[in-house]
């Protein structure tokens, strides 16, 4: 098990050590610099500014002064946002991302995991046939669509619901339930296929035949074994909340993580953009690795390979 | 003659041996006819309700993007002077004299937009592209994936390993944030590309925005693909008609192209159709933040993304682009999980 962690965290240095190298230089790739965007300063000012920020030096030099920072874990200042850090910047950023985030993932299982087992245990009747055509559909429907489609119910219609900023829990109901629609309809389509899988097994049987409670089986033998395949889906659903953020806090103009991201790259923030990029990148391999981790400590017949 | 009522009687009946006439041997023949690979799929595809519902949406889709579009009298990028915000089936002023003069005025079924661009029209070039993307970027995939997974498959040991270690890490990149960089980064080289040097003005027919779509996907989405293709090779590498067709002296090249690949097709089209909406997923999600196909051409997610400023006042904008897209995966994803259950059952969950 040593052997195994240590490989797959090797492994995800590797990754995010390629992750900030393709970002460095497709970064340069891109004409026009940070400063491009302002009144067009003076040849003198900008050559000012190249040299405080340490642009002025070749690519490789300034890659390799970067790099050196990184490991020290200095991220360095926001070219764009003056007199911020990047750490500040992200660390802020994703305090709101993360409490979106967080709260939608919990609000996909807590809805996604009792749909999926109330589909199986009511197998080919109503209750499955209309959760499967709801869940189906709502894998379909992409996270602008349903946010959009929420903001027009909740907001142009009814008026109950305030349609920009978090300043209060009726802010978050809108981006949580649009940010968790798609990973709920997923979970309870894969909690339903593996508890019909569960139900099969010959040690319910066994646990029938024992003369065990309706409830003690279902919920000390079939639903520990049939939340195995959701524990997996963590990792992906975690970068899926990412990537959903992204548009979920355009739609909705919350100040996360995503906003920054994506107005780091259109505004040349040299900084910003690998700060941003490399902490997102490490989240996101990180989490899948103590997914991995997990799901092998909690399922023993697992090999580490 | 009268030794039937005399079981143990050693005599034997010359009846017995008599040969058997024509309907006697037909009652003896319980095979069916022999069915192959293909139409025994196709028999249990075309069994299947659902898929089939979702083969005919597709093709009504592909018939509404890429045929009606030329017989339809607004064009896209049309600006109708005077026609601005109108809504579904509403007239402009213009358009309602001169249908007092006696003309026929071609109905804009859904309304135009804030610079007079009929939606209809729009609607059917932004399916186009979002059917295009995702057909060729699922092929793209296709072909890259199985390539690089028959012969990390086929030529196993180190070879494997090493190619292996490459789609690991690959995989556990986070994409969308490449796609983002690469996106941005893509524009001004390709840019650049159809401008300068000869040869290649193509590009900006068929738009940067697209071509970078398409490089990006072939970068990073094939690794998929070719996990499940090393995975059928593996196993198909072992089976005799291999060792057969190497004593007969085939070279590697045919061995993969000819025998190996050929075997694993039905995984190989069931992965490449559930692809496809995963491809047209992404494309109208990068559109939607503004980093996808460029205007004037539209794509479903850009005409939601503008529908969002007008959302009080006109909310069909966003409802036509919305259901359009939502329609779309919906049949694909069903079209795939039919040929999945039709070609290849072992590949359910």
């Amino acid at each position: 098990m040593g052997r195994y962690i240590a490989k797959r965290v090797l492994m995800a240095i590797v990754t995010i050590w390629l992750v900030a190298t393709i970002t460095f230089f497709l970064m340069f790739l891109v004409p026009g610099g940070p400063f491009l965007a302002e009144k067009s300063p003076s040849p003198a000012t900008l050559e000012a500014l190249n040299k405080k920020y340490g642009l002025d030096q070749p690519v490789i030099v300034q890659y390799k002064n970067y790099m050196l920072n990184l490991v020290k874990g200095e991220m360095g200042e926001s070219i764009k946002q003056r007199g911020r850090t990047v750490s500040g910047i992200i660390s802020d950023g994703f305090k709101v991302s993360a409490r979106v985030g967080g709260l939608a993932i919990l609000t996909a299982i807590v809805i996604g995991v009792p749909l999926g087992c109330i589909a199986a245990l009511n197998r080919g009747k109503w209750l499955d046939n209309l959760i499967m055509v709801i869940a189906t559909c709502g894998i379909a429907v992409p996270g602008f669509v349903v946010s959009t489609v929420l903001m027009l119910i909740f907001s142009v219609k009814l008026n109950l619901l305030p349609t920009y900023g978090l300043s209060s829990w009726r802010h978050y109901i809108m981006p949580v339930m649009a940010l968790a629609f798609y990973p709920t309809a997923y979970i309870s389509r894969l909690m339903r296929t593996s508890m019909l899988d569960v139900i099969g097994q010959d040690y319910m049987r066994t646990a029938k035949a024992k003369g065990l409670s309706q409830f003690k089986m279902l919920f000390k033998h079939a639903l520990r074994n049939a939340i195995l395949p959701v524990v997996t889906y963590l990792g992906p659903l975690i970068a899926y909340t990412l990537t959903g953020s992204f548009v979920i806090e355009k739609i909705f103009t919350i100040p996360g993580l995503g906003n920054e991201f994506i107005s780091s790259i259109t505004g040349r923030d040299y900084t910003m953009i690998m700060g941003t990029t490399i902490f997102l990148a490490s989240l996101v391999i990180f989490m899948n690795l103590v997914v991995d981790i997990a799901y092998k400590i909690i399922d023993p017949r697992i090999k580490f390979q | 003659m009268s030794n039937k009522h005399k079981p143990f009687s050693m005599h034997l009946d010359v009846s017995d041996f008599l040969p058997a006439d024509k309907e006697e041997k037909q009652s003896l023949v319980i095979m069916r006819e022999s069915v192959g690979f293909w139409r025994d799929g196709a028999r249990r595809f075309k069994k299947n309700k659902i898929a089939m519902t979702s083969l005919i949406i597709i093709i009504l889709v592909f018939i509404f993007s890429f045929i009606l579009p030329s017989f339809y009298p607004y064009a896209y990028e049309q600006q109708i002077r005077g026609s601005e915000n109108l809504s579904p089936f509403q007239y402009s002023e213009a358009e309602l004299e001169r249908m007092a003069a006696g003309e026929s005025v071609f109905p804009h079924f859904l309304g135009t937009d804030s610079l007079g661009r009929d939606i209809t029209a729009r609607l059917m070039m932004g399916s186009r592209i979002s059917l295009l993307v995702g057909l060729v970027a699922s092929i793209l995939v296709l072909i890259i994936g199985s390539l690089y997974g028959s012969i990390a498959g086929y030529f196993g040991g180190k070879v494997d390993m090493i190619m292996m270690r490459v789609v690991d890490i690959i995989y556990t990149v986070p994409d969308i944030l490449i796609i983002i960089l690469l996106m941005v980064t893509l524009k001004y080289p390709l840019q650049d590309l159809a401008n300068n040097v000869p040869g290649f003005a193509w590009i900006n027919t068929i738009g940067i925005g697209l071509i970078s779509i398409f490089i990006v996907f072939s970068l990073l989405y094939w690794v998929g693909m070719a996990r499940i293709v090393r995975g059928q090779i593996l196993t198909l590498k072992e089976q005799e008609y291999v060792t057969a067709a190497r004593a007969l002296g085939a070279s590697h090249r045919r061995i993969i192209g000819k025998h190996l690949l050929t075997n694993c097709m039905g995984p190989l089209i069931v992965t490449t159709t559930l692809q496809i909406p995963s491809a047209i997923f992404t494309e109208s999600f990068l559109s939607f933040i503004g980093i996808g196909v460029q205007a004037p051409m539209p794509s479903l997610g850009s005409m939601a993304a503008n529908a969002i400023g007008g959302i009080y006042s006109y909310p069909h904008r966003l409802f036509a682009p919305a259901i359009m897209i939502s329609l779309i995966i919906l049949s694909f994803n069903l079209l795939g999980d039919g040929l999945r259950d039709a070609f290849d059952p072992k590949l359910k969950n």
